[in-house]
């Protein structure tokens, strides 16, 4: 009977599911509701969770419920502990959940919703939960061991190395990439930038607070944090409206760009317990409190979406970002469907807290499945919008002009009407000067969270709040990612340095702490300060960078999940991770060769720069700039590309080693030891 | 209503959890300490360098 049920339970989720993803699919025309999305995405997940991770589960891991994981065996009570599989899961989610998800998806959105939903769909289920499960669970098997570790053992020396590398390049380019979104979201705005300035003063009292006042009442006073930064939000609007205090917060982006990076360097150098640490429990009380709440939002309003299933610009004509849907689509939204950062998450400190093995398939496939359903929330927010607006604070000055009317009329051609008086008449509703320009997707984001919260919550009054709101949760987020990874990136760099010279490699040694902290600074800075004077707005050419990479990073992790399910005797069954990392394959090689060497100066790094030689001589210095820089492009995306060759290159000799049976397949796991956790449970 | 009970104090716990309250708790249990400004001082001298080697996401 049970059977029965289940059997008409799972049939009807499939049913709703094909009926919701084949009208979010073929509808065209009329606006469509955005529940059908959320219908879409919900059977989507519910059945990749309960049939494609169990079939995982079983026939290839063979999880083990009796086998004595790290958290278990090596149990330290600092990383190694045993946990709550829901206390794991919120802590792995809280860790992969960053700005990536919700920007991502905001810039695919100039493909249409469809694009974009499909690959967060598909991606998540099939490729980005299928990365984060097995490789939580090889790292589970190998006493809690990173990617770069596993990747050196597995594969060999170059695997290892080239994971490094990549992580590096990953972590420089994020960084400057995040910063650009913060200054573009902040330039000419002295409500959002007093915010964001307010957060820094708040840091250092929660700080002194957390050591002196109540010691380790971290919720405590979060929440307290969180009221203060509240207050700042409401404060902004007298700020923005008093002509001195406005002028004091209104910052270009150059200016902009050099605070940023000053701000870094300080948060990279001073003690982690006085700005770091309370700025990142800030931003995860922010981050986990605005998700829940614009899932209730949409799910209470389900608005409709204005923009088309697919716009003009699949043709890769976009004034967003240039590039085909193919391979740009996959490039550009990363984290909600599959992202490698995700694999240096789920070899990090989860696998050293998880209790049991089976407990593996909830926390990496599970999380990575709600981290899809924040980017599938972004799409939402960014189709909520008329099309025309969206295409106005998206589109760079450089594409559709300065002047408000003739952007207006250049976006109205392509198809997607919009006047300059509603776009005043936004700017102003948000509290804004203007809204034009702002490229990088987190103000195009905020417009339309702001948008479905004050149709929920506050009406159009608050329309301004709620904007200021979203700015100040997206910069909130970005800065605690810029802080943290200057930090990560400083102490990868001096574990290496440490090699060549011990002192170097001491993270307490101020010499060492202020001349890495620069290095890294200034190699994300150098990236943010070109995206700064990009014409075309940075973002163009620095968050397919970032897409690539990261993608990248995802190719390695999958290459080493592939080869140990190879050694583990489950060749059948490699298809599994074999067709996402072939996928990714396709999509990061074709996406780097054209970013290089596409004849399109949008597109390829080298054709702009030959455009952009081949204009009036003398050339000015910024044009020689705006040269090399398309060149360094176009070089790190070809030293990314020849790394990971060499990765897939020396995975498939082993891979046909091991199948002809010329080459040995070491599992190099942990020894079985049978838990205790069993008995001890009764 | 235990299930209820049961769920809240999984939530609380996630939360400890995320926001270090628990790893504190540990460290106290651990060094037999009681909770001061000192003892958070030396929790966070142990804690911050494993803590900001942790790898979040974009």
């Amino acid at each position: 009977m049970s059977r029965l049920l289940a059997i008409l339970g799972w049939g009807t989720v499939a049913v709703l599911g094909a009926v919701a993803v084949g009208t979010v699919a073929v509808h065209r025309g009329e606006p469509i509701n955005a529940l059908w999305l959320v219908v879409a995405a919900t059977c989507c997940y519910a059945l990749g969770y309960r049939f494609y991770s169990k079939f995982i589960a079983v026939k290839i891991l063979a999880l083990d419920g009796l086998r004595a994981t790290p958290a278990e065996r090596l149990e330290n009570g600092r990383d190694f502990l045993v946990t709550n599989k829901w206390v794991v899961f919120g802590h792995h989610f809280a860790a992969i959940a960053g700005p990536g998800p919700l920007v991502g998806p905001v810039l695919a959105a100039q493909f249409g919703y469809l694009p974009g939903t499909m690959w967060v769909l598909a991606g998540a289920v099939f490729a980005g939960c299928v990365q984060d499960f097995v490789i939580l669970l090889f790292s589970v098997r190998r006493d809690g061991k990173s990617l770069t570790e596993m990747a050196k053992d597995e594969i060999g020396r170059v695997g290892g190395f080239v994971a490094y590398v990549a992580v590096i390049a990953i972590l420089i380019i994020l960084l400057g990439v995040a910063a650009l979104i913060v200054v573009n979201a902040l330039k000419a705005s002295p409500w959002g930038t007093f915010t964001i300035a307010m957060t820094m003063p708040i840091a250092l009292l929660m700080g002194v607070y957390l050591r002196r006042i109540r010691p380790g009442k971290v919720v405590e006073v979060s929440a307290l944090g969180f009221v203060l930064v509240l207050a700042a939000i409401w404060g902004g609007q007298y700020v923005s409206q008093n002509p001195g205090l406005a002028r004091v917060f209104t910052f270009s982006a150059p200016t902009l760009a050099i605070l940023i990076m000053v701000y870094g360097f300080a948060a990279s150098a001073l003690p982690v317990w006085l700005l770091l640490a309370p700025r990142d429990y800030l931003s995860t009380f922010v981050k986990l409190g605005t998700i829940a709440l614009l899932a209730v939002g949409i799910v209470a309003l389900h608005p409709t979406l204005h923009m088309p299933a697919l716009t003009r610009f699949v043709d890769g004509t976009g004034p967003v970002f240039a590039g085909k849907i193919f391979p740009f689509a996959f490039i550009t939204i990363a984290c909600g469907a599959i992202s490698g950062f995700h694999a240096l998450v789920s070899s990090g400190t989860t696998p050293k807290m998880i209790a049991r093995e089976t407990e593996t398939r909830m926390v990496g496939y599970g999380a990575m499945m709600c981290e899809s359903a924040v980017a599938v929330m972004a799409i939402i927010a960014a189709c909520v919008m008329q099309p025309g607006v969206y295409f106005a604070i998206n589109s760079p000055a450089g594409i559709v002009g300065q002047a408000p009317a003739a952007a207006a009329a250049t976006i109205s051609s392509w198809g997607f009407p919009v006047t300059a008086a509603d776009m005043q008449a936004l700017a102003h509703a948000v509290g804004e000067q203007t809204l034009y320009n702002r490229t990088g997707g987190a103000p195009a984001f905020a417009v339309g969270m702001a948008h479905i919260f004050s149709h929920s919550l506050g009406g159009e009054t608050l329309m301004a709040l709620w904007y200021h709101f979203a700015i100040m949760f997206e910069a909130l987020f970005i800065l605690t990612i810029l802080d943290a990874g200057t930090r990560v990136a400083r102490f990868m760099v001096q574990d290496a340095l440490g090699h060549v010279y011990k002192p170097l490699g001491r993270t307490s040694w101020y010499p060492s702490i202020l001349g890495t902290s620069g290095l890294i600074v200034g190699a994300w800075g150098y990236f943010l300060w070109q995206g700064v004077k990009d014409p075309l707005g940075g973002i163009n050419s620095l968050w397919p960078l970032f897409g690539i990479s990261n993608q990248l990073l995802a190719t390695v992790a999958l290459c080493v999940a592939t080869t140990i399910i190879i050694k583990m005797h489950r060749a059948r069954y490699a298809a599994v991770t074999l067709v996402p990392l072939a996928w990714l394959v396709a999509v990061t090689f074709t996406a780097s060769w054209q970013k290089m060497f596409d004849p399109n100066p949008r597109v390829g790094f080298l054709a702009a720069a030959r455009a952009l030689a081949a204009g009036p001589i003398p050339m000015s210095g910024a044009t020689a700039r705006l040269i090399f820089n398309n060149r360094l492009d176009a070089a790190v995306t070809g030293v990314l590309v020849v790394m990971v060759t060499l990765v897939l290159v020396e995975s498939g000799r082993q891979w046909w080693g091991i199948l002809r049976g010329t080459r040995e397949a070491p599992v190099k796991e942990a020894a079985f030891v049978r838990t205790r956790l069993v008995e001890e449970q009764g | 209503m235990k299930r209820i009970v049961s769920s809240w104090h999984t939530f609380v716990a996630a939360l400890r959890e995320i926001f270090d309250e628990a790893a504190y708790a540990r460290f106290l249990d651990r060094a037999g300490m009681a909770s001061s400004s000192e003892a958070y001082a030396a929790f966070r001298r142990e804690f911050d360098e494993v803590k900001v080697r942790r790898p979040k996401c974009c």
